[in-house]
This record gives C-alpha cells, sequence and structure tokens, in this order.
C-alpha cells in the first residue's frame, strides 16, 4: 500500500552545466571582434548562491565612441546599401541559430539571471527565437507595412535593455532595427550581460557583417555615454520609468528619435463570473512570472468583493503549491531575486507594508541560505492609498484590493501614473470590451496574463513610455516614413 | 425547484487556462525516489478492469490472481486497490479475493448506456451489494442530462446510493457524451451533492475517454466541495491511461490542486487494464537500470 505518512515530493532534477561555455573574462563586441577584456570590470554573479561567473568590461566614454563609430561605418558601408532580401537571410539564420543553442542560452540566462529554467526554456529563447523570424520576414516587405510612406532606415540605433529578460530583450531591440536597415550598439543590463556577449558568439558564427552588431557592457554610466554620444540617431531604451525621464531630458533638442518601454503597475481584474480556477491561475502567473520582475505584471489585483473569499483561499493554496528555490531545477516556479540591491528594495517595501499593519500571506517554502530570494507574497485589503500599491516593486508581491463595481474598478484601474498593461477576467464578452476600451494600458489581456507574440505591439501610457515594439507598429519606431 | 447548488450558479471553465494548467503538470519532471514511489503510488491506485462481452468465469480467474502477484519476481510490490468487473462475476472474484484487502468493484446500473428504468437499476444495485461488492461503479443517464432533466439525474443517484449501503459508489459521468467542460463541472456537482463517494470520468467504452483536461476539472469541482463542506471525494479516471509517464502527471494533479490526502487509494484510482505493466516495466528499469522486454511480464 501507498505509505501515508510520507509526502510525495519532487526528487531534485537539475538542468545539466556540462555542455555550456563561459569564459573567464569579457571584452566588448565591436566591429564584428571581440576586445580584449579590460581591468575596469567587475563581476557577474549567479544570485542564487552569489558565485562569480565571470568577468565583464566597463565600456567607458571612448569604447562608446569605438562602438559607435564601428557602427556608422558598417551602416553607410554595407547594412543600408545591402538589398533587403539579404538583410532577410541573416536574420532568419540567426533565428534558426538561436532554436540550435536554446538550451545553452537557456542555462546561461538562468544562471546569471536567477530565473527559473522552465521559463528560459520555454518562454525566453524561443520568443528571442521568434523574434528574429518575425522581423526577418519584414525586412524586405516594409513597403507593403506602410503603404502610403517611403520607409527608410533611420541610421545608428542606440539600444539600452534591462536585466529581467536579458536575451528576449536584446532580440526585441535588434531585430526590428537589423530588419529596417539600422545598425545598432546595444548595452545589457550590468547584472545579466552573459547571453548578450554569447548573443555575440553566434552573430560572429553567422557571419553577420562587421559592426552591423556591436554589444558593449557597463553600468549606468556606459548608458549614458551612448545616450549623449552625438552620432546616435535613435535611442530605445526599456528600464525604469526614473531613467527613462532622464534620458527624455538628455535626448530632448538633439534629434534623436526616442522610444521608452519603463515601468508598470498593472491591474488584473477578477470579476464574479469568471472562471474562478482559471482566474486564480492567472494571478500567479500574472505577479510571480520570472519573481514578479516583469514591466507588465500584474502587480494589484482587484477582486470583485462577491467571490473575494473563495479567489483568496484558492489562491494561497496555489502559492503553496510554488517551488521555490534552485533556477535550474526543472520544477522551480519560482527562482532567485535578480541581484542584492533589488533584493533590498523589495525588503524594504515588505518592512513598509508590514509596519503600516497590512494583512499578509506568504509562501511556506523554506528558502537557500545562500543567494537572494523572496518568498511569494500577498497582501490583503489594500487600500488605493498604501504605498505597495501605488510603486513599482518589481519583485514577487502582490497588493490584492476588492471592488464592487465595474465604474468603480476601472477608475481605480486608471488611477496610476502607469499605464503599461492590464488584466480582466470575466466570462461575459461584453464586459471585456467595456473595460478595454476605457483602459488606459498599452496590453489588455482578457481571461489569460502576459502572453507575448511578436506580432502583437508592446508600450505603454501616461509613465510606463511610448512607442511600441512588436508587429507592424514596432517597425514605426525604427523607419524615417516620409509620405511617398 | 433545482436541487442542488450546481443548478443555482455554473461553475464556469475556460479551456484554453484548463489546457495551459495540464501543460504545466505535464512538464514537472519526476525523478529518481520521487519516480519510483510515484510509480509504486500508481500502481496501488489500479482498479484492474476487465468488462467485455466475452468475459468468463476463467478471465476473472486470471485477472484476479494477477490483481494478487503483480510481479512476484520483484518483491515489495503493493497489490492494485481493486479489480472491476460485470455484476455476474462479483460472488467469483469476491471468493478469489477474499483475505487479500483488494476490493471487488461491480459496474451496475445498466451498464455502460444507463439507458434503462430506475427500477431495473435499483434491482441491479440490489444484486451486486448482494453479492459482496465494496464498491459499485454506475453510469449517469446522459440521456437525461442532456436534456435538461438534472433532477432525475439527481434523484436517480440518490436513490442508488441508498441501496448501496456500505459499498462505495463510484458514479462515472461519461464525460466523453457530455459535450463540454463546463458540462463536466455541472454534472461532477450534481453527482457530488447526491452522494456520490467517487466521480468517475469514463466507462472506457466511448472516445475520448479520461483526459487530463476533465480529470482537472472533476478534481476542482471536489475542491469546491472539500472547501465548503470539508467532506473528501475520490477521483477515478478511466480509460485511456496507459502508460506510466502519463499516470505520474495524473498524480502531479491531484497533488498539486488537491494536496497529499488524496494521494491514497481511498481518494484516488486509475481505471484501466494495461497500464500495471508498463508501472511494473517503469519499476523494473528505475532499480535494474535497463528495460526489460515485455514478455517478462505476464498479459493479464
Amino acid at each position: 500500500m501507498a505509505k501515508k505518512d510520507k509526502n510525495w515530493n519532487l526528487s531534485p532534477a537539475p538542468e545539466s552545466l556540462d555542455h555550456i561555455h563561459i569564459k573567464d573574462a569579457y571584452g566588448f563586441f565591436i566591429g564584428g571582434k571581440f576586445t580584449r577584456s579590460k581591468r575596469d570590470s567587475f563581476k557577474t554573479i549567479n544570485p542564487a548562491n552569489e558565485k562569480s561567473l565571470s568577468s565583464i568590461s566597463q565600456a567607458s566614454e571612448k569604447d562608446v565612441d569605438t562602438a559607435v563609430k564601428a557602427a556608422r561605418k558598417a551602416y553607410n558601408s554595407t547594412w543600408s546599401k545591402m538589398p533587403p532580401t539579404e538583410r532577410a537571410k541573416y536574420l532568419f539564420r540567426i533565428a534558426r541559430m538561436i532554436q540550435e543553442r536554446a538550451r545553452e542560452f537557456a542555462v546561461i540566462e538562468s544562471l546569471d539571471g536567477g530565473k527559473p529554467i522552465r521559463e528560459s526554456r520555454d518562454i525566453d529563447i524561443p520568443l528571442a527565437a521568434a523574434h528574429f523570424f518575425y522581423h526577418a520576414g519584414w525586412a524586405d516587405k516594409l513597403n507593403y507595412a506602410f503603404p502610403t510612406k517611403k520607409p527608410q532606415p533611420i541610421g545608428v540605433v542606440g539600444q539600452i535593455i534591462p536585466w529581467n529578460f536579458p536575451l528576449l530583450m536584446a532580440a526585441w531591440k535588434i531585430a526590428p532595427a537589423l530588419a529596417c536597415g539600422n545598425t545598432v550598439v546595444i548595452k545589457p543590463a550590468e547584472t545579466t550581460s552573459l547571453t548578450a556577449l554569447k548573443l555575440a558568439e553566434l552573430l560572429q558564427d553567422a557571419e553577420l557583417p562587421e559592426g552591423v552588431v556591436n554589444i558593449i557592457t557597463g553600468n549606468g554610466k556606459t548608458g549614458e555615454a551612448l545616450v549623449s554620444h552625438p552620432d546616435i540617431d535613435k535611442i530605445a531604451f526599456t528600464g525604469s520609468t526614473e531613467v527613462g525621464k532622464l534620458i527624455r531630458k538628455a535626448t530632448a533638442g538633439t534629434g534623436k528619435k526616442l522610444t521608452l518601454e519603463l515601468g508598470g503597475k498593472a491591474a488584473n481584474i477578477v470579476f464574479e463570473d469568471a472562471s474562478i480556477d482559471q482566474a486564480v491561475e492567472g494571478i500567479v502567473n500574472g505577479i510571480y512570472f520570472n519573481q514578479g520582475h516583469v514591466c507588465c505584471a500584474g502587480s494589484r489585483l482587484f477582486v470583485q468583493e462577491s467571490v473575494a473569499k473563495e479567489v483568496m483561499t484558492k489562491l494561497e493554496h496555489r502559492i503553496e503549491n510554488l517551488i521555490v528555490g534552485d533556477p535550474l531545477d526543472k520544477n522551480t516556479d519560482v527562482g532567485a531575486i535578480n541581484s542584492a540591491s533589488q533584493l533590498k528594495t523589495i525588503l524594504n517595501y515588505l518592512e513598509g507594508a508590514r509596519k503600516d499593519g497590512l494583512e499578509y500571506f506568504e509562501s511556506s517554502a523554506k528558502l537557500p541560505e545562500k543567494g537572494y530570494w523572496c518568498k511569494p507574497t500577498l497582501f490583503k485589503n489594500v487600500a488605493q492609498s498604501s504605498r505597495i500599491s501605488k510603486e513599482e516593486i518589481f519583485g514577487p508581491v502582490l497588493a490584492v484590493q476588492t471592488f464592487r463595481t465595474i465604474d468603480e474598478v476601472i477608475d481605480k484601474a486608471n488611477n496610476t501614473p502607469y499605464g503599461l498593461s492590464a488584466g480582466v477576467w470575466t466570462d461575459k464578452g461584453s464586459k471585456i470590451f467595456n473595460l478595454t476600451t476605457r483602459m488606459k494600458a498599452g496590453v489588455v489581456w482578457a481571461n489569460t496574463y502576459n502572453k507575448f507574440d511578436p506580432t502583437s505591439p508592446f508600450g505603454g501610457f501616461k509613465e510606463s513610455g511610448y512607442g511600441r515594439e512588436g508587429g507592424v507598429h514596432g517597425l514605426s519606431a525604427y523607419l524615417k516614413l516620409e509620405l511617398l | 425547484m433545482p436541487k442542488t447548488q450546481a443548478l443555482i450558479q455554473r461553475k464556469k471553465i475556460d479551456q484554453t487556462g484548463i489546457e495551459e494548467r495540464c501543460d504545466r503538470f505535464r512538464t514537472r519532471s519526476i525523478k529518481n525516489d520521487a519516480k519510483i514511489d510515484g510509480l509504486k503510488k500508481a500502481l496501488s491506485m489500479i482498479d484492474l478492469t476487465t468488462l467485455e462481452g466475452k468475459d468468463t468465469p476463467g478471465k476473472i480467474n486470471q485477472l484476479c490472481f494477477k490483481a494478487k502477484h503483480l510481479h512476484d519476481e520483484f518483491p515489495g510490490l503493493p497489490t492494485v486497490a481493486a479489480i472491476c468487473v460485470y455484476p455476474t462475476f462479483v460472488s467469483q472474484a469476491k471468493n478469489l479475493l477474499s483475505g487479500t484487502g483488494i476490493k471487488v468493484a461491480s459496474v451496475a446500473t445498466a451498464f455502460p448506456s444507463g439507458q434503462s428504468s430506475i427500477a431495473v437499476k435499483k434491482l441491479e444495485c440490489k444484486e451486486v451489494v448482494k453479492a459482496g461488492a465494496d464498491e459499485v461503479d454506475m453510469v449517469i443517464s446522459r440521456g437525461k442530462f442532456l436534456a435538461g432533466e438534472y433532477n432525475y439525474v439527481f434523484d436517480e443517484i440518490a436513490e442508488i446510493k441508498n441501496i448501496c449501503g456500505k459499498a462505495r459508489l463510484k458514479v462515472i459521468l461519461e464525460t466523453g457524451e457530455l459535450g463540454d467542460l463546463e458540462a463536466v463541472a455541472m454534472a461532477s456537482r450534481i453527482a457530488i451533492e447526491a452522494g456520490a463517494d467517487f466521480i468517475k470520468t469514463s466507462t472506457g467504452k466511448i472516445k475520448p475517454a479520461a483526459t487530463m483536461e476533465v480529470t482537472l476539472v472533476m478534481l476542482q469541482v471536489i475542491k469546491d466541495w472539500y472547501l465548503e463542506t470539508g467532506k473528501m471525494v475520490g477521483m477515478k479516471p478511466a480509460g485511456g491511461i496507459s502508460n506510466a509517464k502519463l499516470a505520474l502527471h495524473y498524480l502531479i494533479m491531484v497533488k498539486e490542486v488537491l494536496g497529499e490526502k488524496w494521494l491514497i487509494n481511498n481518494w484516488f484510482r486509475f481505471g484501466a487494464s494495461s497500464l500495471a505493466n508498463d508501472l511494473l516495466k517503469q519499476i523494473v528499469k528505475q532499480q535494474t537500470g535497463s528495460y526489460q522486454s515485455g514478455n517478462y511480464f505476464s498479459m493479464d
């Protein structure tokens, strides 16, 4: 007979590290070649155990200038002159090669960033490949995308990307830029440079003409140098609203084009007529996906009061089922917090909310001793005026409010400086359309959450930024579009 | 007057959401100790079944022996939970299995179609209980259900439950005939409120039989009931679960939806005939490192 007294717990199922290659130290990828690693450098660590993975070079103003010059040269001499069908071939090749090396990319992404291997394997890397495939298809069809316009590349594009989806964000940025005929200088986030540098190796193997993509690494100072470089024609930034505002100021009056994809504080709204069990799944996916390090995370939950008890009971049970721990274990649902400083920020919010006397629930999962960890947490009966329902936490922390009517919830959902995304759960189609047309958010998901696709434009309202990535809208951000 | 909550507030089901959740169960990686434990658990949850027109005393004899001696070459294995047969074989099976702890389940109520009068169904149920069946697997009247006669379905289950006495009642919904997942949820709720000890997906005579999606919906209805009343109801997916890996994914689903309490054969069963041998094959492989030929495992 089955043992009654012992729980059936899953044995460890860690992904193997045998097949990955990480150098001890990295330089930059400029003009198609890797530069030598610099003495001015910093360690990139595995946030799950605080061990160093490699040494990353800090790009100075001079390095940025070298990279921009390489990009300019490639733009003038090859890339903007190349027939679009030829550009498409390179993009298709890159997409295929990402698929071929998917396993290595996934493992390094989880090692360097702390996200569960299930997500990097099933979401990040396949989507990165999908973005290259999608934009490869557009490269020679831009005239059809904009039938009344004459699409022309912009020139050299400076791109700065965040640490939450390192390779995927690089793909979001690089693929449309190249498809439209631009060349790129891109800076990955300080804590997660490795997959971008692995992508550089892949671009070399793909024989992408030198200088078309240049990758420089470093902290905010490097980003600042890139933004203020005079020979950059456009800046594309994904990151915090705070830094977005600085970039807006720095580029004002310079003639540089700018797109910003910034923070969010999304409302996820559950009506009483929703399929509750699936909504609970969507709530969990909305806030605990990638430890809540998601700009469109559904961090404000609005539950109709009549079903609040049922939703909360089921939600708590579901949170208890989340497996928290080693990002490389195939069964892990919630991995490590990306960095010590991000953990500090999150803990600061948790402490504040507890001091305010807010009732909370947290997973009883045992956290590893080493590394940066935060239990999936939710706060109940949070007020609209509470700090945790106003500010972006960027961690696995959910603020729950109840509501009574549809007008009330729309007003409250829109009562935020942000407007990146929202979710709605109801069985009734008319309610979905009523709500989606009145929500001030770039993306509104109905009966699902955190769904991404290269064909679908993504971007914000209000302080969540402007410009769109993905779809035809995303192409226009990388083109000069004069009327025919 | 509607007799059950199921009719007052129908449970909403989002099919896409159900499918996505099932995909997540399938990505669980079950290795080493967890795998051995899981395989043995699954083995102990099987209702070893034969439900054919050509069943004979000789066949039942073989089936009962197999239930007791799954694979004697390999000591320490559990037995199956029960055998499941037609009414005429109950007393024979009962004799063959006495003292083993293996239960005898009998289908009843005009299995598999359920197309007969309540009087006939009650008589059949009486007979199998009298013959010593530990468990009765009844079918609901799908025709009545689809015609909207929910009270009829409810009453029929309640009356059969009355006759069962100490025998546990498993209610077969035949989900493959119900149309969609919301109908499955409603039928589950009606069966539970009418007194089912177990709800069961299928007769095995209709395709599709058990699927993870249908089972997930039924588990969620069981959970609703448990949250409302504190009472446990068992679950039995039947038909179409023929390999070990799939069985382990079902167990993961039970664990994550209902919890560890349901992971024993009092509360979870597999209705299957060929699953046992694949589980045995995998257990032997886990411990010896190599797969054995199918010829080493007796066929029934």
